[in-house]
């Protein structure tokens, strides 16, 4: 059930990864995930990084080697077994992994059900997400900007906590579902939520921000100068939009569609809790490992990975045509359109309550259940009894708090190693080196964010689940240690994005002046670079963190009991029908968010 | 005494060339310049000796010793970048300080050289102050005083004035250049603004497309640029495109314009340098242009008529139409000229210069 939370959290981060050394294009504004509030515009950066002053060779040797010791334990070599492994059969090189797995009709089907279930997904969440995005960045009415913020929530819910919520909210036993009962009399709930309505739903709420966020940073790059200069020309608004507007914004348009659909065909918690029929490849791969059909697992990893990395090929290529960007930046500013007619206004208002409740209900709706009497609420609509047991059981309970402090620790080693990391590979990424050398690292680096979590987690679990020729006799599997290097995968692209934004803002005449002036690497790290990128630094580590807080599709298939984080006991309390449990658990989770998001919100603007 | 030498330094970015066997010699105490147009390679050059950039090829010198892969915070020079380059999170003070804390410098030493850097670009009192409550001028000075805190054996200025507008750049340029006499300092210094080289350098390189094309006082550049792409970039010369028509053996060069069938005489020492039946430029500035209404057929008098009259101050310029060849000069009366009016214009052997080909 939990899986969303990764897809959400594989969607913050996706903003936030797409940078690329190479050009030096980073993600861009649209991208700019790491910070929490999609409102900020991330500032532009040069076309090409200047070349930073050299380090000398032997700290440069140090970073290299760490850098490339991570890269290979946790990137190439795992990721490479499982092709190997999948191209062999009984040590022999063989197609046959494809042929039988291509044979089963269920297998082909999982296949075009992810593909379909994706391409609508991109479809809804741009119908949603782009007229959004113009409304909030065209228009201006009372409380506009709150509901513009309020726009961008459901990016940092985790998908589990999400997908429990969508379930007391809109399921066939829900509030919503009971309250339509009660109104018209009906004997049977109105509404399943199940199939493909149910996943589209819910795909649609979790993912429209990317196109919504996306959409606004294009919009808000665009000089409004340009515009002017169309309407001085004499072209109407219409001719305006279609010649100069969208133009624009097509490669932002692009990068989100290839998001949304990157998260959607890596989406698990919510085919898991309420695809019903519906077989999304993930959901195979989970299974077929449940059964046991490690042959068929691999294959379908293998399968449902190349969708992942053509996806990111292509995002990375758009990436790159985003030339015009960076000549924007000066000219013209733009304003907001006041909506002044009474009725437009009232309607943008009345339209803004109710869109800001909808975002605000299924969050709403877990902080009610998770104070609802466990067994007491049945047929009601609304839990006909309170208690604070339910809180009071998982802090306490020692079985029960454990996962906090499992969960706490677990990303906090992540992220830190994250942003260790994250220092060499950018270090090394903008010092010298050729072209193809640093195109290499930034899809090294890339290549875990893109991947399904579900992918991260079998490559994982086949690389290091016996001995290995990279970790001897050593079995990182089924030890505590297995989680945090999961989550440290997983997100450590967004640190290195976040470190890479705040580092590629940085003028390289300070570092040189510093040099100038007889300081050595040490020093002009220390006394220069870390005291300007620290906060831009600090906010993308936040946010890993409160992701891999989330992490559910990995942990859900690499968890030992030493290390059995958050995401796994919501999971279990559902099972066990412990709904108040299980919602109380997503609410401290939803609150330890909250906190660091403001806390790296304030980082964002010491930043600016 | 060299100071600084370039011998034969070269670079390239990716396969473009941007600085070509450019060798030049700095003496103790000057002040030199290297000016060119945007691209030439000047802030590359300065780059280069800072140790910011290393050179593909070639060797540079300090005091007798190659500091060619010295790394630049073991150079000990000062530099000015463009955009200053102050530390955004570091108050004034710390800016000053920064190069003698990374020299671990008492605390009583660092107060006293950081308070003395800051009287001497006349911003005591700035100390506490953040470098972006600063206007532009005032954080030019801190970055000055940051440089020369270090007491550096050499101090590089990469175009620290442009960022300035054009009154407080002439202000600063003068304090600049009082300031470096002042400390006995050795300066090089990247422009591409023509007349504040002039105005500040004992010694200037012009560059273009790489390479030092001429080096010399800002006098010999003005009046003798040796190439024509120098005299084009110093500007407000009047280039006349001819032929050689006398024997290779005469000192008196005898010159037929291409434009306008003019006969133009002068001496010129080197016959090498204008082979006969070749296109060549001769050069002559506004100012040398003598005007005047009336004048008989002679030796280098081209008859000629006023197309454009420009007052400018104490100048007027004047542009003529010699029979198709266009010339400019520079007068202090333009003596009752109007439009359409015909003049004679003399060009006195002396002040023609014949160019060597780029």
């Amino acid at each position: 059930m939990t899986d969303q939370a990764e897809e959400a959290g594989s969607g913050s981060m996706e903003d936030g990864a797409g940078g690329d050394w190479e050009t030096g294009r980073r993600g861009d504004g649209e991208k700019n995930t790491q910070s929490p509030n999609p409102q900020q515009p991330a500032p532009h950066l040069p076309a090409f990084p200047s070349p930073r002053l050299s380090l000398s060779p032997s700290p440069r040797l140090f970073l290299f080697l760490v850098t490339g010791v991570v890269l290979l334990y946790g990137v190439i070599y795992p990721n490479l077994h499982v092709v190997v492994s999948s191209l062999q059969r009984n040590n022999q090189w063989s197609l046959v992994n494809y042929r039988e797995a291509l044979s089963q009709s269920v297998v082909l089907e999982s296949v075009f059900t992810s593909l379909g279930v994706s391409i609508l997904t991109v479809l809804f969440c741009a119908l949603v997400g782009i007229p959004l995005a113009f409304l909030f960045e065209r228009y201006s009415f009372p409380a506009s900007r709150l509901f513009a913020v309020l726009a961008a929530l459901p990016l940092v819910l985790p998908p589990l906590v999400g997908t429990v919520a969508f379930i007391f909210l809109c399921g066939e036993s829900g509030i919503l579902a009971r309250l339509v009962q009660l109104v018209f009399y009906l004997e049977t709930p109105p509404w399943s939520l199940r199939g493909w309505t149910a996943l589209l739903l819910f795909h649609t709420y979790t993912m429209y921000p990317f196109f919504y966020v996306l959409t606004g940073a294009g919009l808000r790059r665009i000089d409004a100068g340009l515009a002017e200069a169309g309407r001085s020309l004499g072209a109407g608004s219409v001719h305006v939009l279609f010649r100069v507007v969208l133009p624009q914004l097509t490669p932002s348009l692009v990068a989100a569609g290839l998001l949304t659909f990157m998260t959607s065909m890596a989406s698990f918690s919510a085919p898991l809790l309420f695809g019903g029929s519906v077989r999304v490849l993930t959901l195979e791969i989970f299974t077929a490992r449940q059964r046991g059909d490690l042959e068929l697992a691999l294959t379908e990893t293998v399968i449902l990975a190349a969708f992942s990395l053509g996806a990111l090929t292509f995002f990375q290529r758009y990436e790159g045509t985003r030339k015009f960007a960076a000549a924007a930046m000066k000219g013209t500013g733009r304003r907001l359109k006041p909506i002044t007619s009474g009725k437009a206004r009232a309607a943008a208002i009345v339209g803004g309550v109710l869109f800001a409740s909808l975002l605000v209900l299924p969050a709403a709706t877990l902080v009610l259940v998770s104070f609802a009497q466990d067994g007491r609420w049945t047929t009601q609509t609304l839990p006909p009894a309170y208690t604070l047991a339910n809180y009071a059981r998982i802090l306490t309970e020692k079985d029960a708090s454990g996962v906090f402090i499992n969960s706490l620790s677990m990303s906090a080693i992540a992220a830190l190693a994250a942003l260790v990391w994250s220092f060499c590979v950018v270090t090394l990424a903008m010092g010298k080196g050729s072209r193809a050398w640093k195109r290499l690292l930034s899809l090294l680096v890339l290549v875990p964010w893109a991947l399904p979590g579900t992918v991260v987690a079998v490559a994982l679990a086949e690389a290091y689940g016996k001995p290995s020729p990279l970790l001897g006799s050593y079995v990182l599997i089924g030890t505590f240690w297995i989680l945090p290097v999961v989550y440290f995968l997983r997100f450590m692209p967004l640190v290195v994005r976040a470190v890479q934004a705040s580092m590629e803002q940085l003028d390289p005449a300070l570092e040189e002046a510093a040099g100038s002036l007889g300081a050595r690497w040490w020093q002009r790290f220390r006394r220069v670079t870390l005291p300007l990128v620290w906060p831009g630094a600090a906010a993308g580590t936040l946010l890993a963190f409160v992701i891999a807080l989330g992490e559910y599709v990995a942990s859900v298939l690499l968890f030992v009991p030493s290390n059995r984080p958050i995401s796994i006991a919501i999971a279990s309390e559902l099972r066990d029908l412990n709904l108040g449990a299980a919602a109380a658990y997503g609410v401290v989770l939803m609150g330890i968010i909250a906190v660091s998001m403001i806390i790296a919100a304030k980082f964002e603007r010491w930043r600016s | 005494m060299t100071l600084l030498s370039l011998k034969n330094v070269s670079k390239h970015f990716d396969s473009t060339p941007a600085v070509a066997e450019v060798s030049l010699n700095v003496e103790r105490g000057e002040f030199f310049g290297l000016l060119g147009p945007s691209g030439c390679g000047k802030t590359t050059t300065l780059r280069m000796i800072a140790g910011l950039e290393k050179p593909d090829s070639g060797t540079i010198e300090f005091d007798g010793q190659d500091i060619t892969n010295l790394s630049p915070e073991r150079r000990g020079f000062g530099m000015v970048f463009q955009n200053y380059a102050l530390f955004p999170h570091l108050n004034v003070f710390e800016n000053v300080a920064f190069g003698l804390r990374a020299r671990h410098k008492p605390k009583a030493e660092i107060a006293q050289r950081v308070t003395s850097a800051l009287e001497l670009v006349q911003l005591p009192d700035y100390e506490k102050r953040r470098v972006d409550e600063l206007s532009g001028g005032q954080q030019q000075r801190v970055a000055i005083a940051r440089a020369v805190a270090i007491e550096p054996a050499l101090l590089l200025f990469d175009e620290p004035l442009s960022n300035l507008d054009v009154a407080l750049r002439e202000e600063t340029r003068g304090e600049l250049r009082e300031l470096v006499n002042r400390l006995g300092l050795t300066a090089v210094y990247v422009t591409h603004d023509q007349e504040e080289a002039f105005a500040l350098c004992d010694r200037i390189s012009v560059m273009m497309g790489g390479r030092i094309l001429q080096t010399g006082k800002p006098r010999e550049l003005y009046e003798h640029p040796a190439k024509i792409s120098v005299a084009r970039f110093l500007g407000r010369n009047n280039l006349i495109r001819v032929m050689r028509l006398s024997s290779s053996k005469s000192t008196l060069g005898e010159f037929k314009t291409l434009q306008g069938d003019h006969m133009l005489r002068l001496p010129i020492p080197h016959d090498e340098l204008a082979p006969m039946n070749k296109p060549c430029f001769l050069a002559i500035r506004p100012e040398h242009l003598l005007i005047t209404r009336s004048g008989a057929r002679s030796e280098n008098v081209l008859p000629a008529r006023v197309r454009e009259l420009n007052f400018a101050g104490a100048t007027s310029s004047i542009k003529l139409d010699a029979n198709g060849l266009q010339l400019e000069a520079l007068v202090l009366q333009p003596d009752g000229l109007a439009i359409g009016d015909t003049c004679f214009a003399t060009l006195p052997p002396e002040r023609l210069l014949l160019l060597k080909n780029d």
